[in-house]
């Protein structure tokens, strides 16, 4: 099996990500980084028709805030997992509230991983290519 | 026989401190050594003329050994004994410990007593870093621009042929979210001191209801004698900013004036001096549903009590502070509660004598009644309202007093059936 990092330098990975957060310079920061990496960012803001947007954009993951304006990221996260179309998008979770509660939440809602911010590059950067192997691996 | 306090153990912890025994003193009084001993063991009482013979005999004025100040010490150390768990025994001996140590009784006092205001403190922050939606917007707010601060100057330390544009975009946003998390600092910094103060930033409409019902100690005479309605008192409540809290407040004087209209002050006062504060007995007498009985008396200057109203899904609607009684403002009530059994049996009146864990167990006489509210319709389940009075009971708790808590995050109780999560007083989650 290649490690992971060679399939990225072979270009064998796909790289769309769907980011869905509101903060503006949080999406720019994280639109910078993947972009450099060479992933084609979309962004969205809006929690009530996210996902909508992620069936339409069909991402190869998506990055999700869990609060967001007019729906949460577990309610998104949930409709999801429940859509056989979207249940094994792998999903990267961001939140402000680290408390277990929302871990716990989050897992029951079929959260592939769980960052908590304020968060480095390097993490973002290393779950969004994990879990994209990952989910290439089983698939 | 009921001990009686300090003197007796100030009469011994004197006659050690001036050198004489027991049968000496006896005999310079005139009375048998051994009621001596009952006396300086608190099992006697003691006043008058002999109490003024003792005081001769040791030296000292009479108030000196008779109770005081100290009366509220020993409550104290005997409030910190039953917390602690101790046997009634050694929780009898308060007294003895204040008369012999007088020092160091203060000092364990004063420590029951900072505790106490520490863990209410705790219980006012956690139920708002827990609870307050208000808070959990702040917390997202300041963590998502750290977030932002953090990514975007990595980028500029890590990147470094970082073009001028990037570069100069970058820059901008670090001194734009700067500046926002310097806001958020500050006002969350100020949002934990009013906590901390007990002072009110009125920020939720709730909030806002509850300053008000406060600066008005929850009385409204000008709507019990008629001179004002209403609407008069909330157009002039400085503190009702927003048009929900006025709303809020709007409901709640509009039922005072309703229930005062049903059963007015003066006749709630008779019925009041005919049965005592008996609900049940009250509701006879005035015909008005137990319910209403049960506002009626929490508007009462005197007996001064609490009163908590829930809805069908169990959220406090109304909260009026009784004592030490605490009253989650955000957080989910304990559920060994009385309102939450008269929830599911309407109609029935509960009379349940409740101790607070961890406030001293200052014991309450509990009413509790649910009803139904709203207009009859077709095909649509009763919205149902519980109201529960506290009624402060002086002297210690019954001994089948049900314990109950406050919350659960701050409830100290080791195995109670009602958990919902763990505490963080004993087990430091």
């Amino acid at each position: 099996m290649q490690n992971r990092n060679a399939l990225w330098e072979e270009g064998q990975m796909s790289n769309h990500v769907l980011l869905v957060e509101d903060e503006v310079n949080i999406i720019e920061a994280i639109r910078f980084l993947l972009s450099r990496e060479g992933w084609t960012v979309d962004t969205h803001s809006d929690g009530s028709d996210a996902a909508d947007v992620i069936r339409t954009r069909k991402p190869d993951i998506v990055i999700l805030d869990v609060m967001l304006p007019g729906r949460s990221g577990f309610d998104i996260l949930e409709e999801l997992r429940s859509d056989a179309q979207t249940a094994d998008l792998p999903v990267l979770m961001l939140t402000a509230r680290g408390q277990s509660r929302d871990r716990e939440m989050a897992e029951k809602a079929g959260v592939s991983r769980f960052m908590t911010k304020p968060f480095s590059n390097a993490e973002v950067l290393t779950a969004v290519r994990d879990l994209l192997y990952v989910h290439r691996q089983s698939t | 026989m009921p001990r009686e306090g300090l003197t007796g153990s100030r009469i011994r912890e004197r006659r050690s401190v001036a050198g004489l025994r027991q049968a000496e003193l006896a005999r310079s009084l005139g009375i048998s050594a051994s009621y001596l001993n009952l006396i300086e063991h608190n099992r006697r009482r003691i006043g008058g003329k002999l109490l003024v013979n003792i005081a001769r005999a040791l030296g000292v004025e009479p108030s000196v050994l008779t109770e005081g100040a100290e009366a509220t010490l020993i409550a104290t150390l005997r409030e910190a004994a039953t917390d602690a768990s101790l046997s009634a025994e050694e929780t009898g001996r308060a007294d003895e410990l204040a008369g012999r140590f007088p020092g160091w009784a203060e000092v364990l006092a004063a420590g029951h007593r900072r505790i106490a205001t520490l863990e209410r403190t705790v219980e006012v922050l956690n139920d708002r870093l827990t609870h307050d939606p208000q808070l959990a917007a702040s917390v997202h707010e300041l963590l998502s621009t750290a977030a932002a601060i953090r990514s975007t100057a990595s980028i500029l330390a890590d990147e470094k042929d970082l073009e001028a544009d990037w570069r100069d975009r970058f820059h901008a946003n670090l001194d734009q979210d700067s500046l926002r998390l310097a806001d958020s600092s500050r006002a969350l910094v100020e949002y934990f001191e009013a906590g901390q103060s007990g002072e009110d930033t009125s920020s939720s409409p709730q909030d806002e209801l509850d300053a008000f019902l406060d600066a008005n100690s929850w009385r409204f005479d000008a709507i019990e004698t008629g001179e004002k309605a209403p609407g008069d008192i909330i157009a002039a409540a400085p503190e009702l900013r927003q048009r929900a809290a006025r709303q809020l407040a709007g409901t709640v004087l509009q039922r005072i004036a309703a229930d005062a209209a049903r059963v007015s002050l003066k006749e709630l006062q008779a019925a009041l001096a005919a049965h005592g504060p008996d609900p049940v007995a009250l509701a006879r007498h005035t015909g008005a549903p137990v319910a209403l009985v049960l506002r009626r008396m929490a508007s009462l200057a005197e007996p001064e009590c609490g009163l908590v109203i829930c809805d069908r899904a169990g959220s406090i609607v109304f909260r009026k502070p009784a004592g030490q009684f605490v009253i989650p403002r955000f957080a989910p009530a304990c559920a060994l509660w009385p309102l939450f059994s008269a929830l599911n049996q309407p109609g029935q009146v509960l009379r349940i004598p409740v101790v607070q864990l961890g406030r001293g167990r200052t014991a309450f006489d509990c009413f509790a009644v649910a009803e139904t509210v709203g207009e009859p319709a077709y095909n649509m389940p009763p919205l149902m309202q519980a109201t529960m009075l506290l009624l402060p009971v002086a002297g210690p708790a019954p001994v089948d007093a049900l314990q109950v808590g406050s919350t659960c995050r701050v409830c100290p109780a080791e195995r109670c059936p009602g958990r919902r999560e763990p505490s963080i007083l004993r087990e430091g989650v």
